[in-house]
């Protein structure tokens, strides 16, 4: 069976060049992939995320708001019982690395990321999760 | 006079034009003509203007070197305003946070974490005074980019001049106000489509009657071309979209030679140089087509498409970034080759944060290297006549055509309903996404080089650079400002003000910025100004699509 992955804009960002392309390129490697559109809040990705039974959740986040919203994400999911990995793609400074992984996001992709590292980091999460 | 040949029309009126005081010369002294092509060719300065809108150049005016900055609160970037003017910055353009953007206060749930951190954040007349403290609103211009809430950041803007003393009439600067590009490429809308559109006529209108010296519109690609689009899908949706404004203010009722001068134009300068030449080269012989022959523009400035360049955001790396200095100087000669009005130039460290102090310093020292050391200012379009960049030029152009072509299509001849039926049918945005995935696809392969990204990786590793932090201190600041403006300010004289905008907004034929300029001067924020109006407007959904 095919991985699915729900991939989402949260906050005010418009920015969605990044998410689509990724969407597409997910796609091209045999992923399902579901796009929540913009303007999304934790809570309906979270919810959307959890009905639609996917795999993964990608955030893509280009607005500086990623420490807030991202853990906001993880919060969400966790408080609804659902352990599916979060991913953050965006421009995200390498000092908040380690603020967004205690928070429980499971990969950080900067500008610049290939497609094969974001396909190779989705398939060994799903991989290990339980 | 009409025997008179093209050079010795262009002679006249370049004798006619006062320069600078420069030395027009190579570095070893040997003289330079204006410009350069045999006597019965185009030069610039007279249709179709493929060669410049001026027939001196920069010789006579060097490009205004326009640096785009906003984050925090509004005493933060007054402070970086005042820095870049310090530095040689001879024009100022506000960036505003995404709550701003989109029309929501601060203190708006869904503002949570957005608050300065990618420009910033304006909510009231206060914010507005501050951002501008101490600078001279009559001598400087200034560009807001802002679309979604452009009426009610002018008449923040016209609310705040008038109290300090300089009438609108005054006022230079540009709107960018360009609604259709939101929906099509940078999303950052709130309204539908049509009662967006109601906005920008108001806008146009108000700067035709009061504001002679404001640039209503900035019709920009810009945007576009960082979603993902060709240089040629950049040109051509952009001067579509300024086709679209025209016939919206035709409709009107305003002529059109009383509203294009007033149109300003920005376009993206990439990393393919010769491509972005030839893309400003055609989009001036385009425009003026257009205008004189489908719009029937008798006033020259009406051909003349005057634009803003801004270096190609896309294209700057996290990886090694100090090369993106490089890149970004190439990038902004393409657009002084290319004949720019004004230049914005990016900062090495965009691909990590908002720039820092020195980075921007950096950034502006970029253009005036260009300006002041390379003399290629000297000579007006120094590219024209290469049989390379010539080519180049004509299949801009043809390609723009085209896509001209199915743009009027989808409007059944009207580029006013063929910019919002593609909208609608997101034909643009499909464009944009296509186009995106394409390269993305050329650069996964390794067929499309990006330094430091797929090749020539080693100095990845070094040390990163020090960035500009935007902290939930900041966040935190402006809610007070804004609570303390809620606190002070004359609640009934709020809530007056905000109806007569709810009912003028109800009434399709009336200009609204009256009533916002009312609204900004009670101190209405622009939370408040905005929701009034989805009242009435409603808000604009897009249909997710990959």
């Amino acid at each position: 069976m095919s991985i699915r992955v729900l991939v989402g804009k949260v906050g005010l960002d418009g920015h969605d060049r990044g998410i689509k392309v990724v969407a597409r390129l997910l796609r091209d490697a045999g992923m399902e992939v579901i796009y929540t559109g913009l303007f999304q809040t934790p809570e309906t990705v979270a919810l959307a995320a959890i009905q639609e039974d996917v795999d993964a959740v990608g955030l893509s986040m280009l607005s500086g708001a990623h420490l807030t919203l991202a853990p906001l994400v993880v919060q969400a999911l966790r408080e609804r019982g659902s352990d599916i990995p979060v991913l953050v793609g965006g421009i995200v400074p390498s000092n908040d690395l380690d603020d967004l992984r205690q928070a429980g996001v499971a990969a950080v992709f900067g500008p610049g990321a290939s497609a094969r590292e974001i396909v190779a980091q989705i398939r060994s999460l799903v991989a290990t999760s339980p | 006079m009409d025997d008179e040949s093209p050079y010795k029309r262009w002679q006249r009126a370049y004798e006619a034009s006062s320069l600078r005081g420069a030395e027009f010369t190579t570095m070893s002294g040997v003289p330079l003509e204006p410009v350069y092509g045999p006597e019965d060719g185009e030069f610039p300065g007279t249709y179709p203007y493929t060669r410049g809108v001026h027939p001196s150049m920069y010789r006579s005016r060097l490009w205004t070197m326009r640096m785009f900055a906003g984050f925090g609160t509004a005493l933060d970037t007054n402070a970086r305003f005042k820095e870049i003017i310090r530095a040689g910055g001879t024009g100022l353009s506000t960036a505003f946070d995404m709550p701003t953007l989109l029309g929501l206060d601060s203190d708006d749930p869904m503002s949570l974490g957005e608050v300065g951190r990618c420009g910033v954040a304006i909510d009231s007349l206060a914010d507005v005074a501050d951002l501008f403290d101490g600078i001279d609103l009559s001598s400087i211009t200034t560009s807001m980019t802002i679309n979604s809430p452009a009426a009610v950041m002018l008449a923040l803007f016209v609310a705040l001049a008038e109290e300090t003393g300089v009438p609108r009439a005054h006022l230079g600067g540009t709107l960018q106000n360009d609604i259709l590009k939101e929906y099509q490429a940078q999303k950052e809308f709130v309204f539908p489509p049509r009662q967006s559109m109601r906005l920008v006529r108001d806008t146009m209108a108000f700067c035709t009657a009061e504001m002679p010296k404001w640039n209503s519109i900035s019709v920009s690609g810009y945007h576009i071309r960082e979603a993902g689009s060709t240089a040629a899908e950049e040109l051509a949706f952009t001067l579509a979209n300024g086709f679209a404004y025209v016939e919206l203010a035709r409709e009107a009722g305003l002529s059109v030679d009383e509203v294009a001068p007033r149109l300003s134009f920005f376009f993206n300068a990439h990393i393919d140089f010769f491509e972005e030449i030839a893309k400003y080269r055609a989009a001036r012989r385009l425009w003026a087509h257009w205008l004189r022959e489908h719009y029937g523009a008798r006033d020259e400035r009406s051909w003349q498409l005057r634009f803003h360049t801004q270096t190609a955001g896309v294209s700057l790396t996290a990886q090694q970034p100090e090369n993106n200095i490089a890149r970004t100087a190439i990038e902004a000669l393409a657009g002084v080759l290319g004949g720019t009005q004004s230049l914005h130039t990016n900062s090495l460290d965009e691909a990590l944060a908002l720039p820092s102090e020195k980075a921007a310093r950096l950034a502006l020292r970029t253009q005036q290297i260009i300006a002041h050391e390379t003399n290629v200012a000297h000579v007006a379009d120094p590219l024209g006549g290469s049989w390379f960049v010539e080519a180049l030029t004509d299949e801009m152009a043809h390609e723009a055509e085209e896509i001209f072509a199915e743009i009027g299509a989808l409007g059944h001849g009207s580029m006013l309903e063929g910019c919002i039926a593609g909208i609608e049918q997101n034909w643009f945005q499909g464009r944009i996404a296509d186009s995106a995935y394409q390269l993305e696809r050329l650069f996964n392969e390794g067929k499309r080089v990006v330094v430091g990204v797929n090749a020539f990786l080693e100095g990845n590793d070094e040390e990163d650079l020090a960035v500009l932090r935007i902290t939930n201190e900041d966040e935190r600041r402006q809610l007070g400002r804004l609570a303390q403006v809620r606190q002070v300010r004359d609640d009934d004289a709020v809530a007056r003000t905000l109806a007569r905008l709810a009912r003028d907004a109800s009434d399709p034929e009336r200009n609204l910025m009256p009533a916002l300029i009312e609204a900004a001067q009670s101190y209405a924020t622009v939370g408040e100004m905005m929701r009034t109006m989805a009242g009435v407007f409603g808000r604009h959904v897009e249909v997710p699509s990959l």
